[in-house]
Parts: C-alpha cells; sequence; structure tokens
C-alpha cells in the first residue's frame, strides 16, 4: 500500500462524501430554481420515448444492484441461503440485462443530443461535461461485469474486497488495502463513479434525488395560502449572489 | 361547507373583434422571455378552428382533464402509478410543432450586408436552433379562415357534432359563420393541472383560488402540461419549469384588473369574485351525465346575498370587503342571475372559471341576410331555432353538447337587443319581450346596463388583497438596466436553468395604480417606470 493508494481509496473518498453533500445542501438551499430535470421533450419526442425509459429504467436497476452488491455482505447472502453461484449467476444475469439497457439507452440520448438541432442548441457545456463523466462510469462499471464474471479474463470475486473497502468508508474504519488489491478494472470504475458523484450536485442529475414519490400520498388539488406578504412574487430569498 | 372565494372571468364573444390587442399586451407583460417565445398565456382563437396548440380539445388524443371512470373521478391519462411510471418520458406531451417554431428575422442582414447587386433581405431564423427555417404554421396561423376547407375537418368540435348528425355532414358556404375566442387559464376549482402535479409545485391559492406555479418547487415533471386539458400550462424549455396564466395576481392584489382586461378593445371582459362551496367541488365535478354538469358547476357558486351564506362565509375566513365585493360580482350575476355566461368544456371536469356569453352575431348576419329584420325579437327566436349549426358548435364548446343553455343564452340576448331597441326609439316597450325569456323589464334592463354600456367600475369589482403585514409597498427593485432589475437575472453558472427567477413584479403596480387613476401629473424621476405601462401622465423621457 502507498500513497496513492492512501489518496484513492481514503482521501478520495471523503472528498467526495464532503463535496456531494455540502454540494446538494447549498444547491438545494441557492438554486432550487436551478433544481429540475430540464426535459427536452418539446423539442423532439420520437426518440426520447424510447431512449428515456429504456435508460432511467436501466441506471435504476443498476443503482439496485450496487445496493444489493456493495452494501450487503456476503455473508448476510450465505445465510439466506443464497449460494455464492447462484448469486453470481443471478448478479451477471440482471446486471447484464440492465447494463445493456442503460448503455444502449444512454447512446440514443446521447445521438439524439448530437444530430437533433433544437436538443444540440439546448445542450450547454455542463450537460456535455456531465455525460462524458457518466458515461466512463457506466462503461467502465460494464467492464467490471464482464471481468467480476469471467467473461473476460477468470471471474473475480468482488464481494470480498471492493464491497467491504466500501462499507469500510461509511463505517468510519477506511480499509485501502482492500481496494489496492482488486483488479485495475474494478479501480478504475471506483474512480470514476466518485468523479461523477463529485459533479453531481453541480449538474443537472441533482434531479435524480427529488423522484416524487410523494405524489402517492398527497391529496390531488393543493390549496396554499399567499399570506400576509406584499402584492407580487414573494420576496427572493436565494441565489447565486449575496442577496441584499 | 367551506366556503371559498374564487377570482373569476367573464368573456362577452359578441363584441370580440379578433384584434390580439390582448395576446400581444399579455406577451409583453409575461413571455417576452427566452424559453416561453412560444407561449401565449391569452391566445385568440378563430372558431371553427384547430386552436392552439393544434387540435387541443381532441381528448381521445391528449387526454387531458378528468373522467368518470366506475362513477369516480380520475384524470383521464391514467392513475397516479401510471403517471409516476411515464415520468421519463411523457407520452401526451405537445411538441413545439404542435404549437409552432418560433422564429425571428435576420435584420442585422438589411444593414450589415455589404453593397451588392442584390437587395439584402432578412431570412427567418428559429429561435430554437437558430437556423434559418421555413414558416409554416404559428399560434394564429387559421386567423379568421373559420377553418376553411382544408383546416376545418381538423377542428375536434366540428369532428363531434359532425358526428352525431351524420345528414348534415357538409360545411356548406351558406351556412358557414365564424367568431373570435380568447383564451386564457381558467383557474379551474378541480385543475387537472395540479392533480397531475407529481411535486407538488402545483396550487390553488386559498384566498382567491387562482392556480400558479411555484418556480422553486417545480422539477421540470412537465406533467402539468398533459394534465391540462385546455392545455394552458407552458413548458419554459429554457428554464426547465412549467409556466402559466397567473391572472395577473399582483395587478389583483392591488385592485387593478389583469392586462387582457384592461387593454381590451372589445370591452368585453369581466372580473370579480364567485363564492362556492369547496367541500362540494368533487362531488360536483363527478356528476353522472356530462349535461348536467354545467348544472352543478351553477349549484356550487353561493348567493352572495344569502345572510347563511354571508355569515358563513365570515367565519371560513372570508374578509368583509371580499363579501361587499362578491355581492357586487358582475361574473356571478352573468353566470347565475342572468344565466347568460358558460363555462368552457364542462366536459373536461375541471370546473373551469372563465365563463363566455357566446356570440348572437352570427345568428343576427345570418338573419339580416335573408332580409328580414334582424333586431325583432320574434325573427330571433325563429332564426335561433333554424340555425342548428351554430348552435350545436356553441354547445360543443361550452355545455357538453346540451343546446338548451345555449338557446336560452343566446335568446336572452336576442330579448335585450329588441327589448332595447323599442327603449331607444322611444317607442312603447314591450314587457312580453323579457318575460318570453322568464326576465322582468327591470333585469333586461340592467343586463343591458352591464353588457352594453359596460362602464369599468361595473366590469371589474376586484377587492385588493390582504397585506396588513406588508410595509408600504415599495417594489423591489425595477428598471429593466438598474442593478437588481430583471436585466440582472442572468443565467446562473449552471445554465440558463440555474439563478433566480424574473420576479413576476417588475414594478410597482402600487404606484400603477396610483399613476393611472391620479389627476395629477406626477413627476417620473418619482418613480421608476417602463413603457409597456405608461399611463398618459406624463413623459417617458425624463
Ligand atoms: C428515479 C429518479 C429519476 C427520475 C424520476 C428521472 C426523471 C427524468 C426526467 C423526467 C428527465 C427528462 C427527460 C426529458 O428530456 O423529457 C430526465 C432526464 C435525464 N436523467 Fe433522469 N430521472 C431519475 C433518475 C436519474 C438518474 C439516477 C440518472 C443518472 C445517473 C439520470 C440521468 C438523466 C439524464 C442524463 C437525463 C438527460 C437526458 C437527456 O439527454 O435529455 N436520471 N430524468
Ligand atoms: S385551465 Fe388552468 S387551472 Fe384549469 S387545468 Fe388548465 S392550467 Fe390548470
Ligand atoms: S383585446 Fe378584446 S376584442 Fe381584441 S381580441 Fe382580445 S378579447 Fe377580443
Amino acid at each position: 500500500m502507498n500513497s496513492t493508494d492512501i489518496l484513492l481509496w481514503v482521501a478520495l473518498p471523503y472528498l467526495t462524501i464532503a463535496v456531494f453533500v455540502t454540494g446538494m445542501f447549498w444547491r438545494y438551499k441557492y438554486d432550487k430554481f436551478g433544481w429540475t430535470t430540464r426535459s427536452s421533450q418539446l423539442y423532439e419526442r420520437k426518440v426520447i420515448r424510447i431512449a428515456s425509459p429504456l435508460f432511467h429504467l436501466g441506471i435504476l436497476a443498476v443503482l439496485g444492484g450496487h445496493i444489493m452488491g456493495l452494501l450487503i455482505p456476503e455473508n448476510w447472502t450465505d445465510s439466506a441461503g443464497l449460494s455464492e453461484d447462484s448469486y453470481h449467476l443471478m448478479a451477471v444475469g440482471l446486471g447484464a440485462v440492465s447494463g445493456a439497457c442503460t448503455l444502449f439507452g444512454i447512446s440514443l440520448l446521447i445521438y439524439r443530443r448530437r444530430t437533433n438541432g433544437a436538443v444540440f442548441a439546448a445542450t450547454s457545456k455542463n450537460d456535455k461535461t456531465m455525460y462524458i463523466f457518466l458515461t466512463a462510469a457506466i462503461c467502465l462499471g460494464l467492464v467490471t461485469t464482464l471481468v467480476g464474471s469471467g467473461i473476460i479474463g477468470d471471474g473475480y470475486n468482488y464481494r470480498e474486497t471492493v464491497s467491504p473497502w466500501f462499507r469500510s468508508i461509511f463505517l468510519m474504519n477506511p480499509q485501502p488495502n482492500l481496494m489496492a488489491e482488486a483488479p485495475f478494472s474494478f479501480q478504475i470504475h471506483a474512480v470514476a463513479g466518485m468523479l461523477l458523484f463529485l459533479i453531481w450536485p453541480f449538474t443537472r442529475l441533482v434531479h435524480a434525488f427529488s423522484a416524487p414519490v410523494q405524489y402517492l400520498f398527497r391529496p390531488y388539488v393543493v390549496y396554499r395560502e399567499r399570506g400576509p406578504h406584499d402584492p407580487g412574487s414573494r420576496p427572493v430569498k436565494r441565489g447565486w449572489e449575496r442577496v441584499g | 361547507m367551506k366556503i371559498m372565494a374564487q377570482m373569476g372571468m367573464v368573456m362577452n364573444l359578441d363584441k370580440c373583434i379578433g384584434c390580439h390587442t390582448c395576446s400581444v399586451t399579455c406577451k409583453q407583460a409575461w413571455t417576452n422571455r427566452t424559453g416561453v417565445e412560444y407561449a401565449w398565456f391569452n391566445n385568440v382563437e378563430t372558431r371553427p378552428g384547430q386552436g392552439y396548440p393544434r387540435t387541443y380539445q381532441d381528448q381521445d388524443k391528449w387526454k387531458g382533464g378528468w373522467e368518470l371512470k366506475r362513477g369516480k373521478l380520475r384524470l383521464r391519462s391514467g392513475g397516479r402509478v401510471k403517471r409516476l411510471l411515464q415520468i421519463f418520458s411523457n407520452p401526451k406531451l405537445p411538441t413545439l410543432q404542435d404549437y409552432y417554431e418560433p422564429w425571428t428575422y435576420e435584420y442585422d442582414m438589411l444593414i450589415s450586408t455589404p453593397l451588392g447587386e442584390h437587395t439584402p433581405v432578412a431570412r427567418p431564423k428559429s429561435l430554437i436552433t437558430g437556423k434559418p427555417m421555413k414558416i409554416e404554421w404559428s399560434a394564429n396561423w387559421d386567423d379568421d379562415l373559420a377553418g376553411g376547407p382544408e383546416l376545418a375537418p381538423n377542428d375536434p368540435v366540428l369532428v363531434k357534432i359532425r358526428d352525431q348528425v351524420t345528414d348534415r355532414v357538409k360545411l356548406e358556404f351558406e351556412q358557414a359563420f365564424m367568431f373570435y375566442l380568447p383564451r386564457i387559464c381558467e383557474h379551474c376549482l378541480n385543475p387537472a393541472c395540479v392533480a397531475a402535479c407529481p411535486s407538488g409545485a402545483m396550487y390553488k391559492r386559498a384566498e382567491d383560488g387562482i392556480v400558479l406555479v411555484d418556480q422553486d418547487a417545480c422539477r421540470g415533471w412537465r406533467m402539468c402540461v398533459s394534465g391540462c386539458p385546455y392545455k394552458k400550462v407552458y413548458f419554459n424549455h429554457s428554464t426547465g419549469k412549467a409556466e402559466k396564466c397567473t391572472l395577473c395576481y399582483p395587478r389583483l392584489e392591488v385592485g387593478l384588473p389583469t392586462v387582457c382586461s384592461e387593454t381590451c378593445v372589445g370591452r368585453l371582459r369581466y372580473l370579480g369574485l364567485f363564492l362556492y362551496d369547496a367541500d362540494g367541488v368533487s362531488a360536483a365535478a363527478a356528476t353522472e351525465n356530462e349535461h348536467d354538469l354545467l348544472q352543478a358547476q351553477l349549484d356550487l357558486l353561493l348567493d352572495p346575498n344569502d345572510p347563511i351564506v354571508q355569515e358563513q362565509a365570515l367565519r371560513d375566513g372570508i374578509p368583509q370587503d371580499w363579501l361587499e365585493a362578491a355581492k357586487n360580482s358582475p361574473v356571478y350575476k352573468l353566470a347565475k342571475v342572468y344565466k347568460v355566461a358558460l363555462p368552457l368544456h364542462p366536459e373536461y371536469r375541471t370546473m373551469p372559471m372563465v365563463w363566455y356569453i357566446p356570440p348572437l352575431s352570427p345568428v343576427v348576419d345570418a338573419l339580416r341576410e335573408t332580409g328580414n329584420d334582424a333586431e325583432e325579437a320574434g325573427n330571433l327566436f325563429g332564426a335561433l331555432e333554424a340555425l342548428r349549426i351554430p348552435i350545436e358548435y356553441l354547445a360543443e364548446l361550452f355545455t357538453a353538447g346540451d343546446t338548451a343553455p345555449v338557446s336560452r343564452s343566446l335568446k336572452t340576448l336576442a330579448a335585450m337587443r329588441s327589448y332595447m331597441r323599442d327603449v331607444n326609439l322611444g317607442r312603447e316597450p314591450r314587457p312580453e319581450i323579457p318575460a318570453a325569456v322568464g326576465m322582468s323589464e327591470e333585469m333586461i334592463y340592467n343586463l343591458y346596463r352591464l353588457l352594453a354600456i359596460a362602464k369599468y367600475e361595473d366590469r371589474y369589482v376586484i377587492p385588493k388583497a390582504h397585506a396588513e403585514t406588508a410595509r408600504d409597498l415599495e417594489e423591489l427593485a425595477c428598471s429593466l438596466d438598474v442593478s437588481g432589475g430583471p436585466g440582472q437575472y442572468k443565467p446562473g453558472p449552471f445554465g440558463a436553468a440555474s439563478s433566480r427567477p424574473v420576479p413576476v413584479a417588475v414594478e410597482t403596480f402600487h404606484a400603477l395604480k396610483v399613476r393611472q387613476t391620479t389627476e395629477v401629473l406626477i413627476p417620473l424621476d418619482a418613480v421608476r417606470m417602463n413603457l409597456k405601462n405608461w399611463h398618459g401622465n406624463g413623459t417617458t423621457n425624463d
């Protein structure tokens, strides 16, 4: 273990968490107005009809897979009677399908962004940067699936190294040596993932954290009181510049 | 019973000349910004015609509004779970092509082109892609065409009556009729847009029923756009947030009418309060038979002169001055007392609160062309029976196809016309004319004063908002180029969608009210102003 390992597997994860948490908090507090999907469906309807659900359902499944694989310790699934082999088979199967959906979805989305004049004109530098990081993380992730499953090489059980390392970060007992042992493909995917979360609060990806589940539980028609403030829009209390 | 107040509007269609002043002033005031170039909070469409966005009334296609499913009210686009599952791409969202692609011209070419053989031209350029474009449609492309042979077949309203009355298929030229339909958001009692919004950013203001979008809470799920059957929520494609007609609430709050009403050339818009029973809304909207929806909606509106209603209203927190305003409300009178105003498409079950007095002119014109006395009550009543197509068309717009209320409204207008002709010509007034439509002479006369004389203070009865705790109102900050003004609201570091929303009150509406109503010339350096709201007192260049 050397200082690069400490940097990558201790410093970077904590930096990511710090930036992500404060970044999200700050963005929410000061830029609620910018917190939006910035849908581009008004410009183009046909491609997005397939691309967006494909990508989103794929990425949500991938997210579920990460939670399963990284957060749930191997001995839990073992004691639940799920053998390593069947877990593996399930993970690779579902992972490959959702990964493929995600990859195909994001390719279509990027293709659409590039080829449709209106959508391209509405693509900001921020969007482009975000897409580079997101695509990198997804592609490198697919490579780890191939490596881990043994489709490339002899297979690798990341639940014995990468996953405990991941949990060790949150348990405030970082174990960089576990990650230092992992294959290069896993290492670089982990770095790409952390970089994605580093920029997350500053991109349109923030919309993922406002998934409107509360919609299922509220009454249909919402009433709000105007309150006793001055006529006109209510006072603006937020902004990038200091107010006042 | 819970009584709430609702600001409502009535438009007298007979007087609309289709000048679009309302649309233009509204646009100047609210949507002259990038991202909403294509949006017209107020638009005026020629009927028959396809409307804006094209064919928006075809709910089989767009799935806007509510429907009854096994006796229960639900959004036509499906239940909550289904809506969430469709959030990644909304299957019923209109695209820009359904509205129109906004454009500008390359004016710069006219002055910057070097001297040459050919005269320079300013080509149209898309405001969306920035590329040269071919103009093929706009918000008003079919203006004054009354459908026409190419477009009329696509008018969803005509399609409907044609299906129902197969033997009257032909849109013969002699039967042609045309009128204008100015439209804003209906500020519905049972708003489908609010119900469809997953993030709860849209709401109905408890005090006056105005339906608004909280720009900070909107997350761009764009479900409201497809939820509204009138397509009166627009997606700002630059900020990624929904926007809609605000009923000019900053103006109403200080007692000024909306911009569209104020500037209407025909002076045909009326603004005032309805008192309604908020607890009864869902049940009324779930009325089984579509033809009974109008009555259900009228039943929700309570009589502000009834002492029981007054007592309850005060208990429910409606201020005394609002109650007084409700008593004088022109919209209540037109909708419920005289029963001449009708809601637009009650069958969408949103309980719309912008009402329309159907136009009698197409009937009068047709009658005059036949050489008859077009002001004679008997002739008019007869013509109303004979001219089925216009009436069926109007019924499809205003009463879910039930011709009786439309006929009654038009007959009342016809009775008013001929009764008042006798009065104006100094002849003996004939009480049997009002009696024929179930009204007294006094009622007809009052209706005439409201519709024909239409004094400013009779058209607009707007109680001020209560801002007891508010400071004396000095506006946020305000000229376009001054630091702190809207000019300063540049995009934030994350593109057009970040930073702050442009505040709606871009000037002191209180000051505006003072300026508009004062006799004295106010020196302009005392108040910052812009040309759009110039009041005629003083000059614009100080
Ligand atoms: C469950 C939560 C989520 C919801 C409800 C959601 C919803 C949406 C919606 C409505 C759009 C706009 C589509 C349009 O243009 O009309 C969108 C765009 C997008 N979302 Fe999500 N999203 C979610 C989670 C995520 C996640 C986890 C990611 C990535 C890690 C993501 C990445 C994107 C991207 C990249 C776009 C832009 C697509 C384009 O190129 O236009 N979303 N999302
Ligand atoms: S007309 Fe207005 S209040 Fe009614 S559903 Fe549409 S946007 Fe909402
Ligand atoms: S300003 Fe009045 S008359 Fe002119 S189009 Fe609008 S509603 Fe009709």
